[in-house]
């Protein structure tokens, strides 16, 4: 199972070819309210890589120890994002106790991930899809990556669009919708990759 | 009975979600594959609407406030297993089509914002109509942006060939890139509204322009940014 081409091929089938925003629409909200410089796009790409990765081998941990011997996986959908709420909070604090230039880059992030639907969305599918710990922080990395791969872009490109004349009830989130879409044609190519 | 019918009215219409408030744009984006799709996600949001509602508005006075989002989550939370059980049990079908984004219904933005903004101060019968009402404006959007989507990408809504057969589907729009152009088509018309709105001197404050305009209170829960706002003129309102 946890073969290393197993690996390899989620990690680019996750990050890439089912791309979290572009594809599953999963953390939407902060791909379109954050996107507006690349320098906070990539914080907040770094913040969910740490936050997302970090929760799938918690409750990836608590799926197969707890939740599963008692055979009560049902709770799942409340555990998890008890969890995750519990563990953004958590995290944020220890930020800000032990390393505070890391917090410094992030903190401003940290409180939008709470319930942003990608990060409950990476735990759920590790357990729809039947992946081990191992597997599940890999599946949970290689997601994060690809949104920030795909937020970091975004906001190069609305960099640019600022410069242009876009019809006026076109202006603000239709022309990023507008990208957003067209960029998700050029991710569909990926498919080809596996 | 009046207040009923306005809870009603102010969901499907007047407060409409997806149109005027432009909540809960994930599932509307992922679901909205076909009509059948929109609306099977619309009712099911709505029954978890309507039922967490009611009880998070029996419950007002019990909840501590410090703790309250967290208790209306497990009370949403709660409910959207119920729900995706009965859905596993008797829809199969549909369970299968909507997948993750059935778990997924906990972390709406809707949900949590009319547990803040209405059932935690309002008593049970018009909470209950509001989780309805606003449920019934979900699934009337969910249905029309699915139906478009389907009749552009593959000509029939609910199973009806609409268009000659000579049309050649444009496949692209039941696909991901397809809901984010019809959703920018959609804030571009509503933005169009809003510009002739104002130049009419009407007050558009209340339309929202996208998520990017609402985000932070989106992402954090919405216990702060519209709902204030909507308290405020639900405050008015019963005044």
């Amino acid at each position: 199972m946890n073969s290393a081409k197993e690996l390899l091929i989620i990690l680019i089938s996750s990050s890439l070819v089912s791309n979290v925003v572009l594809s599953q629409f999963l953390g939407l909200c902060p791909f379109l309210g954050v996107s507006k410089k690349v320098e906070t796009a990539a914080g907040m790409g770094a913040a969910i890589i740490f936050v997302i990765t970090l929760a799938s081998a918690i409750a990836g941990v608590i799926y197969n120890f707890i939740l599963l011997p008692l055979d009560v996986t049902y709770l799942q959908t409340i555990v998890f994002i008890l969890v995750i709420a519990a563990l953004v909070q958590f995290v944020e604090m220890v930020l800000k106790k032990f390393m505070v230039g890391l917090y410094e880059a992030l903190g401003v992030y940290l409180p939008l991930i709470t319930t942003n639907c990608a990060v409950l969305g990476v735990a759920l599918t590790n357990v729809q899809k039947n992946y081990g710990i191992l597997t599940g922080i890999v599946n949970g990395f290689a997601t994060a990556v690809g949104f920030s791969i795909s937020i970091i872009i975004l906001a190069g490109i609305r960099e640019k669009i600022e410069y242009n004349d876009v019809p006026k009830p076109f202006k603000g989130m239709p022309i990023v919708l507008i990208t957003a879409g067209l960029m998700a044609i050029a991710f569909c190519g990926f498919s080809g990759l596996l | 009975m009046n207040k009923i019918g306005e809870r009603l009215y102010n969901g499907l219409i007047k407060e409409n979600p997806t149109f005027v408030l432009m909540l809960g744009m994930c599932p509307t984006l992922a679901v909205t594959t076909s009509a059948m799709n929109g609306l099977g996600m619309g009712l099911t949001t709505m029954v978890v609407l309507a039922l967490s509602n009611a009880i998070i508005s029996l419950l007002r006075n019990i909840i501590p406030d410090r703790v309250r989002i967290p208790a209306f989550i497990v009370i949403i939370a709660s409910f959207v297993t119920l729900v995706q059980m009965i859905l596993q049990a008797y829809i199969p079908t549909l369970y299968a089509a909507l997948g993750i984004y059935i778990p997924l219904i906990v972390v709406n933005c809707i949900i949590l914002g009319r547990a803040e903004a209405y059932a935690s101060k309002n008593p049970v019968i018009p909470s209950l109509f509001d989780g309805i009402g606003m449920g019934l404006g979900f699934s009337f959007a969910l249905t029309c942006i699915g139906a478009v989507r389907e009749i552009i990408g593959a000509g029939e809504v609910f199973g009806f060939h609409f268009m000659p057969a000579s049309y050649v589907p444009v496949n692209i729009f039941i696909m991901a890139p397809g809901a984010f152009f019809v959703l920018a088509a959609l804030t571009a018309v509503q933005n169009y509204a809003k510009i002739k709105g104002e130049e009419k001197g009407k007050d558009m404050s209340k339309v929202q322009s996208g998520c990017g305009h609402d985000c932070a209170s989106c992402a954090s829960g919405c216990p702060s940014g519209k709902p204030e706002k909507a308290v405020a003129k639900e405050d008015k309102a019963n005044e």
